[in-house]
């Protein structure tokens, strides 16, 4: 079972997934840097969190034309399990991988705080072994994390059962309070919050089991695959 | 062949909030007492340098290049291009 990690020049939470990934959870992941490809016979993929390319212009949008997306993409159509945290979901937004976009939080501020996720579907890779409704405590920490959607698409992330997950409370502006999304097949799933800094007990006062959860259930996901 | 410089102003569209430019409309501008301002929008100006036979062929050049690298999302935000010869 091999994960990918992509590095884009400016990420850097890529350490702590990999971290998370092989020492926390025994998976056997790798780097990608953003202009190599990705193997074919790869069985899952994580976008970490940073700001490529010092978010010019747009967080996410100059990594999004990486040659290394084009990639992603195929790997996303044979259903490939696919992650984004926070920078990685700006940059699958922008690539058309999962829909809607990341706006400015309503505060203008870049928001480092602790929050409570509301699980809205475990059905996807990465959340199997979540309960529905079941709360993460986790971190935020962006300035572009407000989620939107136009209503017509909104109503179909609804009837799709695209909304993965959504903050308790309100957070940032992000419409419908969504913190996480995934595509109509479920194997792309993007996420604002970090659950690589939530995952240990260490690092996570509260409680790491939840966040430990959405590992697991890649593990379960791609487990069961091979 | 003459240069143009063709500005690219990109900014939220009608009906999707800008608590930048309602930042500046309430916490600045009306607080000034100038209260014959109702609105302000705060938007990003790109401002391209290109050769072209003619204005409008570096206009439908530059917004193409828009479109095409997703220079704007066009799901929140709307561009409007200006031309002057340099």
């Amino acid at each position: 079972m091999k994960v990918g990690v992509i590095v884009f020049p400016g990420s850097n939470c890529d350490r702590d997934m990999y971290h998370v990934l092989t020492d926390v959870f025994n998976l056997n992941a790798e780097f990608y840097w953003h202009e190599k490809n990705l193997p074919s016979d790869i069985d899952a993929v994580v976008l970490p969190g940073g700001f490529s390319y010092g978010d010019r212009l747009r967080a996410g949008v100059i990594a999004a034309h990486s040659p290394i997306i084009s990639d992603v993409k195929k790997l996303a159509e044979k259903g490939i399990p696919i992650l984004g945290v926070c920078n990685g979901f700006q940059i699958l937004v922008e690539s058309g991988l999962l829909p809607g976009v990341l706006l400015k939080n309503e505060s203008l501020n870049f928001m480092c705080q602790w929050t409570n996720l509301i699980v809205n579907n475990n059905k996807t890779p990465f959340t199997c072994k979540l309960q529905m409704n079941q709360k993460i405590p986790i971190p935020i920490a962006n300035g572009e994390g407000r989620y939107f959607v136009d209503d017509e698409s909104l109503n179909q992330l609804k009837k799709n059962n695209q909304i993965v997950f959504s903050y308790e409370n309100k957070v940032n502006g992000s419409i419908s309070q969504i913190a996480g999304v995934c595509n109509s097949d479920g194997n792309v799933v993007g996420m604002m919050p970090h659950p690589e800094r939530a995952a240990e007990k260490a690092i996570n006062q509260i409680d790491h089991k939840p966040s430990s959860l959405i590992f697991e259930s890649l593990i379960e996901t791609i487990g069961m695959k091979n | 062949m003459p240069n143009f410089q063709v500005s690219v102003v990109i900014e939220n569209k009608p009906g999707i909030s800008d608590p930048e430019g309602d930042t500046i409309l309430k916490d600045l501008v009306l607080k000034g007492n100038n209260n014959d301002i109702t609105k302000i929008r705060a938007g990003t100006i790109l401002k391209f340098s290109i050769t072209e036979k003619t204005k409008e062929g570096a206009k439908d050049k530059v917004l193409k290049i828009c479109d095409e690298l997703r220079i704007y999302n066009p799901l929140v935000s709307k561009v409007t291009a200006t031309v002057e010869e340099l």
